[in-house]
């Protein structure tokens, strides 16, 4: 059974300092992000239009899919649609075996992550290397990705060196960042040679001219694709855009929004297969038309995947990725996550104080935090809220609607707490773990009133 | 100009002083204010657990109290952008929806409604002391009192314009100066380790920065972080900024 967020980071916080090396790694990427934004004058006038193609996206998905679906044939790429997961991770599956491949390299790809290809491919025999180094430690680690562009970022280079001493054989003790990536980088150039296919994810798909544009620092995507017979790009269906000269827009947001940097380092484009290879892309449906129809989550399918709202939020920072047990964690995570499973999810809208800094620095603008609140609504009237939650609510809107009610229950409640303050001071009530109660007053503010003004 | 005090519940039953300063704030600038004795809650606390089908009964005494001012004033910004964003009449009585769109319009958190309708400029008060602003998440990024961090804009501060009217104040640089402090509503209880752990950290920053008194438009996230101070035997005072602005030490 799952963990609810707030048991996974209750157990997060159990360690203090580093609970707190990782709020300062994430705020220190937060900064970053902030000083690449001031350094554009016209930021949020980026964010505005780069929300507004999307918006248009989303409106016309079903002709731009087909446009980009007609142009990408017409370059010699073979086009599949998946309807959900299991048909996603069967497709991949069958061009495999029809290559009689069962060793495969992938770079990263959140979509196959939320559609659990690995390990559904290793129950059929398939080994996959993930090449993104982050993605490679957790997969080591045997650990899923913990943030959507830093998967390991929950991960302390001393422990790395310690993995990799397990895995790679480094020098035991052996924790300097260069000589680490150094034997990742010489254990993977083994496998990019000899795997015959490469899976890469799609950060843009132009309908206009059935290319895929792929974004990475450490250019694995490109090793991989071009080094392999086959390519397969694995895209959700909302991550088209109508034309090339959009990418303007977006390629100049994500990498300032996710990192800080100006641009990512590898910014590929792929239009058609060389000579010689196969090149395949599985369109993505997975929820996503589900979503597109409740039209206060709809918005959510603008994400572009940068992870900006993951280090900007306080929640986040302080409970780490895992405790989301979603593919994708954090805020944007927590309104995309009820649309694949009510039940399983239900508790990660509930994992924010609606503080609404995602929103501020969302680069397609999305309303996540208003988007939580309405979640909450949806998932309570649809019955996925515990009954005792449901009768406390009850009870507390019985008294708030009735003044004479409300009045004793507060003079009561003043009262408990000035003379028998174990009542609530105890480790039944949460508050009082790490926090002191307040001090009751001897009169509310309506009763001094009434003596001072009435 | 008629204004309704509107005294959030915690306000009343925990922090009656802060309704007494807000009060005094508001007369003192020569408004005509009343206390509609019957007001209870804005409906916040069950709409944020995902209950706002049950907030029903709350509006309707909410409109029943509110709808006669010309202005609705609370010393609290979550309350207000809650009755902002989410007053509507019961669907029963559909008659009372121009009532409850009056509400929205002319309801205003404290420090706003000095600095843009009361335009004050001038306050006659002192406070000599390092004074930590806490911005509650509501009120800046709901109603915009402050500038957000986050964005590319022109930096503006409603509540630090009036400290800044408050003589000898001497207001604390903080290192991160929006980060939320975990209240959250329920959140507090139902994350407690998160929502504790987030408070400990901004009370750091203000001891880092050398805060004496700590002070914001919310008194939800102050007793909250007062929580946090006297747990841990922080010589730090707590004031509503409505306090800070009727000081005369």
């Amino acid at each position: 059974m799952t963990i609810n967020h707030a048991t996974a980071a209750e157990k997060f916080n159990k360690d203090f300092d580093r609970t707190t090396w990782h709020d300062e790694t994430l705020w220190w990427v937060r900064q970053k992000r902030d000083r690449a934004a001031f350094s554009i004058p016209e930021w949020e006038k980026l964010r505005d239009t780069a929300s507004q193609i999307k918006h248009n996206v989303l409106s016309n998905l079903d002709t731009y899919l087909v446009e980009f679906e007609k142009n990408a044939q017409k370059n010699g790429i073979t086009v599949h649609w998946a309807a959900d997961a299991h048909e996603h991770n069967e497709i991949i599956l069958s061009i495999l075996k029809k290559q009689g491949v069962t060793q495969i390299v992938k770079s990263k790809s959140m979509l196959t992550e939320e559609c659990h290809l690995n390990p559904y491919l290793a129950e059929n025999g398939v080994e996959v290397v993930d090449t993104d180094l982050g993605e490679r430690i957790v997969q080591l680690a045997d650990e899923p990705p913990s943030h959507i562009v830093l998967p390991c970022i929950h991960w302390k280079k001393e422990e790395i060196g310690v993995l990799f001493h397990k895995h790679l054989g480094t020098p035991e003790g052996c924790a300097d960042p260069t000589l680490l990536t150094h034997a990742a980088r010489e254990n993977l150039r083994e496998k990019f040679l000899t795997r015959r296919v490469a899976i890469t994810g799609v950060n843009f798909a132009v309908a206009e001219t059935g290319e895929f544009v792929v974004c990475t620092n450490e250019g694995n995507a490109d090793m991989g694709a071009h080094l392999a017979d086959v390519h397969i790009a694995c895209m959700g269906i909302e991550k088209i855009i109508p034309q090339r000269v959009h990418l303007g827009v977006f390629l100049r947001l994500l990498a300032r929004s996710a990192t800080g940097q100006p641009i990512t380092t590898y910014s590929s484009h792929f239009a058609k297969p060389r000579a010689g290879q196969e090149m395949h892309i599985v369109l993505v449906d997975n929820g996503r038309t589900t979503q597109l129809g409740r039209e206060e989550f709809r918005n959510s399918l603008k994400c572009i995947r940068c992870g900006a709202c993951m280090n900007t939020c306080p929640v986040y920072r302080r409970s780490g990725g895992h405790s989301y047990h979603n593919a994708v964690a954090g805020p944007i995570g927590s309104i995309l996550a009820p649309n694949l499973d009510m039940t399983k999810n239900a508790d990660l809208p509930f994992a924010s104080t609606l503080c609404g800094s995602c929103s501020n620095v969302c680069p397609v603008k999305i309303n996540i935090h208003e988007q939580l609140y309405e979640w909450r609504q949806v998932l309570t009237k649809s019955g996925h809220s515990p009954t005792a939650k449901t009768l406390g609510m009850k009870a507390m809107a019985a008294v708030l609607s009735n003044p004479s009610v409300y009045r004793l229950s507060g003079k009561m409640g003043r009262l408990a707490l000035a003379n028998v303050p174990f009542v609530v001071n105890n480790s039944l009530n949460p508050w009082y773990k790490q926090r002191e109660m307040p001090e009751p007053p001897k009169e509310s503010f309506g009763e001094w009133y009434k003596k001072n003004r009435g | 100009m008629k204004v309704g005090l509107f005294i959030p519940c915690y306000v009343d039953q925990f922090y009656p002083k802060v309704g007494i300063a807000t009060l005094q704030l508001l007369e003192k600038f020569g408004c005509q204010v009343s206390y509609p004795s019957k007001q209870t809650c804005c409906g916040q606390p069950m709409a944020n657990s995902g209950y706002e089908h049950l907030t029903h009964d709350c509006n309707r005494l909410f409109i029943n109290n509110f709808a006669e001012y010309d202005y609705i004033v609370s010393p609290s910004g979550s309350c207000v952008l809650h009755i902002k964003e989410h007053l509507h009449a019961p669907e029963s009585e559909t008659q009372n929806e121009g009532k409850a769109t009056h509400i929205r319009k002319r309801i205003y958190e404290l420090t706003e409604f000095l600095t843009d309708i009361l335009k004050v400029e001038n306050l006659e008060a002192r406070f000599p002391f390092r004074v930590g602003l806490h911005q509650s998440c509501h009120g800046q990024r709901g109603l915009h009192l402050s500038q957000m961090s986050e964005l590319v804009a022109t930096p503006f501060s409603k509540p630090e314009q009036l400290l800044n009217m408050v003589k000898d104040v001497e207001l604390v640089k903080l290192s991160r100066k929006d980060e939320c402090c975990g209240f959250g509503g329920t959140f507090c209880v139902a994350e407690e380790a998160v929502s504790s752990r987030m408070g400990i950290d901004r009370i750091d920053d203000h001891v880092k920065n050398g805060t004496q008194v700590l002070t914001g438009g919310d008194m939800s996230c102050l007793m909250h972080l007062e929580g946090v101070i006297r747990r841990r035997k922080l010589p730090i005072k707590v004031m509503h900024i409505a306090e800070i602005l009727t000081a005369t030490e």
